[in-house]
This record gives C-alpha cells, structure tokens and sequence, in this order.
C-alpha cells in the first residue's frame, strides 16, 4: 500500500495525466448514465399515461366546453372524457408554479388558460385515431399527445447515450493506456529494486502488487472526483427544475436514488479500470 | 548437473554438454575465458535462465522443471553475488541487508535481530548505517554478501566478485567466502582472478565453449590472461 501510494506521487505528471483521462472518462460515463436512469423513468411514465388531452380556444365558454366533450363521448372507443374547466386550469398551474411564481398568474386580468378536455380511450392502441378524430372538432385549437412527444425526445436521448457510450469505450481505453505508462514508468524507476527482490526470493505476487495498488489508487481518486461534481450538480439541477423535466411535466429520477447507484458504478468502474490497466503493465513489462 | 546444453534465442550455443556434481559444503572455482559458458553455468544455477536440454538439481529443486510460481523459494535457499554488488544507492548498508528479508515477509523483530548478526559476519557492525557511496567497494561487496547470506542459503553463488575490487579488498572478501564455507555453506564463485585460484587452492572446474574442459581439485587456474 506505501509502496502504492509512493508511487503515484513520484511519477506525478505522468500520474496526473492518468488520473485527468480516468476523471473525464468517469465524468462522461456518469452522464451517460444519469440520462439512461432518467430515460428509463421517462418511458415508464409515459407507457402509464394512456391519455391525451385537447384544448380548445382560449375565448371559448364553459358552455361551449361541455358541448365538445359531448361530441368527443359520442366517438367510438372513448372510454371517460373530463373537463377541466379555465379555473380549475388555473388553480392546478398555480399549485404547480409554487407560491413565488403564482404572482405571475395574479396579472393577467382575464384567465389566460383555455379550457382542457382529457380523453382516455378504450383501447390504448387507439390513441392516435382518437388523437386525430378530436382534433377536427370546431372549437378544438390543439390536441398534446404525450406519446408523440415523448418518441421525439426518446430519440434524441438515445443518441446522446449512444455517442456518450461510444466516447466511454474509447476513454477507456485511453485511460488505461495513460494509467499502464505511468505504471511502467514506476517499473523503470524501480528497476533495480525489482531485480533484488527477485534475487532475494520475494514472490511474483509480492512483487507486482505495489504496480497494481497504483493504478488502483489513480482509478479510486479518478472516480471520487466526478462522482462528487455529478451529484453536487444533479442534485443543484435537480432542486432548480423543481424535480420535473423542464416544462415537459416528466419527473426527474430523484436525487438521492441516482446518487448510489451512480456511485457505486462510478468507484467500482474506475478501479477496475485502474486495476486492469496493472495487471496489463505488469504482465508485459514485469516478467516475473 | 546431468548433460546439460543451454542455445539462447539468439543461437549463441552457450553450453554444450555439462555433468558435474558439487557436493554440500564444497567451494569450487569456476574458471575460463570470456563468453566460455562460466556466466551461463551461474544464471542456470539460480534459475535465470531455463536450460535447453539436460537435468539440474540444486537443493532439491528440480531446475528444468520448477514451476516460474516456485522460483522464489529456490531462490531462497541460494545467495547471489555479482561484480557489481547491486545495492539500493538509497538504502543504508543495514536497510539493503533488511530489503532481502522485508520483502519474503520476515517479521520485523527477526529482521532487526538478523541484519545485525549478518553484518557483524561481514564485519561491518559499525557501518551499519552508511550508505552505499560512503563504502568502498570492498565494504559494497561485503554488504552484498551480507545480503546474501541474511535467508541462511546452503549455496553462495558469486558472479566475478572481485571483478571491480582492488587486490587487497579481493582477498578481504575471499577471507571472508573461507569463513562461510568453513561454517558449511557451499560455495560456487565464477572468476578471473589467476593470483586468488593460484593462491587459495580450491576445486577448480574451467569451462572452453560450452564444454568442461577440466576438473579438478586444488587446482591451478591455468590461463595467461
């Protein structure tokens, strides 16, 4: 272990390097997984929603309303229809906006909000027909079918991860590569050391693990580092958006369940990383 | 060792056919011109290097045989001396000699009791605590030794160690290989040095190509070079 820590230090751009490649290579692969935890979750809650919503004309009436929902029941395959009314409207954005911010809603001289009918269907396989069907209804302005939007988003989102997956797997090799060179430079350093231990009969284990506890030691501090600036971000990220996904209404992962997992594969992953890149160095270039 | 034939990779045909048996307690000179087989002969003793062809017995351990995983205790029972002594510059005579026993995971309080009684057989108690560059080389050598014999080894084997000292400190480290060997320890030095095998007449075995030329006891070292 002294020997391990010795040799992190004495080798210290070289160290520092190493350490730079695994800190970025953890950092990328954190987010990556940040967006997966946070995509699942997403999908999970979509897949439940299996309704969609039409709004009507801001200046149309409660009266007006209640006509609509009646010609959307008519429609086959609709299971409920639920109006909400522009108060009701107003009140759950207020609730949802928080004190601060229902003063906003306190200037508008007249309700802003149109009327809000949610339609559910029989048959969640039916939603886009109905989605359709609603939407040529006079006095329908707009119809927000979450599933559509959500498939957008899915699909940006899965790139992301992907290219960010990509990027890993090459850190990572990188990482390896930097941590393998620092290693084998302690190994040159300490080459004279290393003949006399052989001599003397120190056994092969005795002799390698010092090399291996250093790239462990790069790969533990290389993974402490973006653990702590993800969650202290996610976390700021996270009290910010007030625990939804900007405007789409989608809840974040919270906090404090992503930060162990994200820990846990982040530490785990990093000294992995640092110990192979060891046991690879040692295997070529130590010959015991 | 039993017929034993060493090429390296290169090709080099280093030894062609050795048998020669050094019973426990002797001191044998091995002697010969340069490139003749005599390191070969000291590297295949201590398992550094894998002989082609042939058997070899040291201790026990079956050489062609023994497993890289087990050369450690081999090397246990054996000590090294080479003409350049191989110190840590940056360990003290006392902290060298500990190095040896640190690292097979000797106890620290055996270690401190064993370092001292090694250093005092060398005579260099009270150089205890120097470092390798404020020694001559005689003193160098003579921790070297010290080193070597700190695992209790029933063989001393030693690569040319008067090559870097002057007379007067050769036949100080000589004087002090007598002491070993009179206390049962077997000795096997490869040397150049015609004035010590002339002087301190011992079995002499003289290797030419790869090949024992001649064995015998107190023998002459028999070259002009």
């Amino acid at each position: 272990m002294r020997e391990g820590f010795k040799n992190v230090i004495r080798n210290g751009w070289m160290s520092f390097a190493a350490l730079s490649a695994v800190i970025v290579t953890l950092a990328v692969l954190g987010f990556s997984l940040i967006l997966t935890f946070n995509v699942a979750q997403m999908s999970n809650s979509v897949t439940g929603q299996l309704e969609f919503s039409a709004f009507l004309n801001v200046n149309a009436s409660e009266k007006q309303g209640q006509q609509v929902a009646q010609e959307i029941r008519a429609l086959p395959g609709v299971a409920s229809v639920q109006v909400i009314s522009k108060n009701e409207g107003l009140q759950q954005m207020k609730q949802e906006l928080g004190q601060e911010l229902s003063d906003v809603l306190n200037a508008f001289k007249e309700n802003p909000l149109p009327i809000q009918i949610v339609v559910k269907p029989q048959d969640p396989h039916q939603i886009d027909r109905l989605a359709k069907e609603v939407s040529e209804i006079p006095g329908v302005a707009a119809v927000r079918d979450p599933h559509k939007l959500a498939a957008a988003i899915f699909r940006t989102l899965a790139v992301v991860r992907d290219v960010g997956i990509v990027f890993v797997v090459g850190l990572v090799v990188t990482s390896m590569f930097l941590i393998s060179n620092t290693i084998r430079m302690t190994i040159f350093h300490r080459r004279r050391e290393i003949e006399i231990m052989k001599l003397v009969g120190a056994t092969n284990w005795f002799i390698r693990w010092p090399f291996i506890i250093e790239g462990m030691i790069i790969g533990l501090v290389g993974s402490v580092i973006p653990v702590v600036l993800l969650v202290y971000g996610y976390r700021s990220l996270y009290v910010k958006a007030k625990g939804v996904f900007s405007g789409l209404a989608f809840p974040l992962v919270q906090a404090g369940q992503i930060e162990v997992k994200l820990a846990v594969i982040l530490i785990a992953t990093g000294l992995l990383i640092g110990m192979w890149g060891g046991v690879i160095t040692v295997r070529r270039f130590l010959r015991v | 060792m039993q017929d034993v034939w060493k090429e390296y990779p290169n090709g080099t045909q280093a030894l062609n056919g050795i048998s020669v048996r050094i019973q426990k307690g002797e001191f044998v000179y091995i002697v010969g011109p340069s490139g003749a087989g005599k390191s070969t002969f000291i590297k295949l003793m201590y398992r550094e290097e894998r002989p082609t062809r042939g058997h070899i017995f040291i201790n026990g351990f079956n050489i062609e045989k023994l497993k890289d995983r087990k050369i450690p205790l081999l090397r246990r029972t054996i000590g090294v001396v080479f003409q350049d002594f191989k110190l840590l510059p940056k360990l003290t005579a006392a902290e060298n000699v500990a190095f040896a026993l640190e690292v097979i995971g000797a106890p620290p309080k055996y270690i401190r009791k064993r370092v001292r009684e090694v250093l005092e057989q060398v005579g260099l108690e009270d150089k205890m605590n120097m470092y390798p560059h404020q020694l001559s080389g005689g003193e160098q050598q003579r921790v070297a030794v010290a080193r070597s014999l700190a695992n209790n080894p029933s063989v001393l084997i030693a690569d040319e160690p008067t090559g870097n000292l002057d007379p007067d400190t050769s036949w100080d480290v000589m004087r002090l290989f007598q002491r070993i060997n009179d206390l049962g320890t077997t000795i096997v030095m490869a040397t150049h040095n015609r004035e010590i095998v002339n002087t301190m007449r011992k079995r002499v075995i003289a290797i030419e190509n790869g090949v024992i030329v001649r064995d015998e006891e107190k023998g002459y070292y028999g070259y002009d070079d």
